[in-house]
């Protein structure tokens, strides 16, 4: 049910009644499909939505896509100098 | 695909399992809220990577799921009558209700209709204008805004003849719930991040600090739930109890305003049951006042108004959606509840932490045989 997918703003319907809603055309992977982009108002052509139940609710942020990356690193140093100092929660070393 | 091809990486995901061994001195327990995280934990086998000791227990994450039997009950009231079209999201369509579910009303002439969005029920109204659409409103805060749109579209339309069956539920009131419970043993959440790409974080920045536990807002993808847990381990490895946000590409800390706002202009706060979890103050939502008109309850309130609430038969769901019992310890599991023929809502829906131990965790056939056995 929250079940959110990531997909690309290709074009972006102008031009519709005032009261319907603004209508984008998303691509996810090689399907296409009609999104309402009215929860992300300053969303752009080119832009990364995650869309659910037809709506999009959250632009992706470029500059946060590595950071699980970064993370990764930020763990794998510290337990490198955990294990320098042969601190506790190290890894037992093979004799 | 770009944003999720690359939090697949299965050398990333060793590394962190191997950053986490180093991390991790204590068993702890932590619980990812989400159905979503759950099928992806069992489809990735992120459990099996964690070190001994950091188990994962599995919540409530699942609006199929936690949908009293008598919303059911009054959906499949709603969908026998005479000129209305109930239209739901497919998920809830072989959800069993106290005697029948959406299914078999429809099989036996019940006019039940799927729809993908919200917004497709107020299309559908406005094209069978002589036709009562009544829209089965399901969902988290993740869904709310796109139901509370619906209802201001009619609205805007002057559509007279869509309204919505309200049987949303809000996350952060279960969860407090869930760490209330005597015999809890979760010591940390991985928060369910598109709950919080619409709601923002100040809900959890209370909760933590007044239970003391870490909430993390997770994605969805391998990396994304190995990080998760990391940073979830590393808190109570270090005494903490905050908020944090590794799923920072969609999840901003106040949310999505524009989301929050159509959904605090439709929708207020209300108490409400969670199969399961039993009524849970503020922990659902209804329509306000001011749209009372597209209040599906109100329109038919001869259609299963408030009753004592069905026995759920003999299924455990309480117990799983609890994170009390892991699905496969289950009786009924894999034997008597299939997807197929499910017993209780989790072994429905693509959420159910059932569905997904039934998917990607097949006991072996011995074990189901002696299951099935009288």
């Amino acid at each position: 049910m929250c079940l959110g997918i990531p997909g690309e703003i290709v074009a972006v319907r102008e031009g519709g009644a005032p009261e319907s809603p603004r209508l984008a055309v998303v691509r996810f992977g090689g399907a296409e499909r009609e999104v309402c982009l009215d929860l992300v108002p300053e969303a752009r052509v080119g832009d990364f939505v995650i869309v659910h139940v037809g709506v999009a609710i959250s632009i992706l942020a470029r500059e946060e896509a590595d950071a699980v990356f970064g993370y990764l690193e930020e763990i794998q140093a510290l337990s490198e100098l955990e294990a320098e100092a042969g601190a506790p929660g190290e890894p037992p070393e093979a004799p | 695909m770009r944003y999720l091809d690359e939090y697949r990486d299965g050398q990333a995901a060793q590394r962190y399992a191997e950053a986490l061994r180093a991390i991790v001195t204590r068993p702890w327990t932590l619980m990812e809220v989400c159905g979503g995280q759950t099928h992806a934990i069992l489809r990735y086998g992120i459990d099996e990577l964690l070190p001994p000791g950091l188990t994962l227990i599995h919540g409530p994450g699942c609006p199929v799921c936690v949908t009293p039997v008598a919303a059911l009950d009054r959906a499949v009231a709603l969908a026998r009558r005479a000129g209305v079209v109930l239209a739901s999201f497919g998920d809830m369509l072989r959800v069993p209700g106290s005697a029948a579910d959406l299914l078999h009303a429809r099989a036996a002439g019940a006019d039940v209709r799927i729809v993908y969005s919200p917004l497709d029920a107020v299309a559908l109204a406005e094209r069978e204008p002589e036709r009562e659409v009544v829209f089965f409103a399901v969902g988290f805060e993740t869904t709310a805004p796109a139901n509370a749109m619906a209802v201001r579209l009619a609205s805007r339309k002057g559509l007279e003849n869509f309204s919505l069956l309200a049987a949303q539920r809000r996350v952060p009131p279960a969860l407090d719930a869930i760490l209330a419970s005597p015999d809890c043993r979760v010591q940390a959440f991985l928060a369910a991040g598109h709950v919080c790409a619409v709601m923002g974080i100040a809900e959890y920045v209370a909760l933590a600090a007044r239970r003391r536990v870490p909430v993390v807002v997770t994605g969805f993808e391998p990396l994304d739930l190995l990080q998760g847990v990391a940073m979830a381990a590393r808190q109570l490895e270090e005494g903490r109890g905050e908020v944090e946000i590794p799923y920072s590409r969609a999840v901003r800390p106040g949310g999505n305003p524009a989301a929050r706002a159509a959904m605090d202009e439709v929708f207020e706060p209300c108490d409400g049951e969670w199969r399961g979890l039993g009524v849970i103050p503020d922990g659902a939502l209804r329509l306000r006042p001011r749209y009372a008109a597209f209040d599906a309850a109100r329109r038919f309130p001869d259609e299963g108004g408030e009753r004592p609430a069905p026995r759920d038969g003999d299924c455990l769901a309480g117990l799983v959606l609890q994170g009390r019992l892991r699905p496969p310890d289950c009786p009924a599991f894999g034997g008597r509840c299939t997807p197929e023929h499910p017993v209780g809502a989790p072994m429905v829906s693509a959420e159910g932490a059932c569905a997904a131990y039934y998917r990607y965790r097949p006991r072996p056939a011995a074990a189901v045989a002696a299951v099935g056995a009288p």
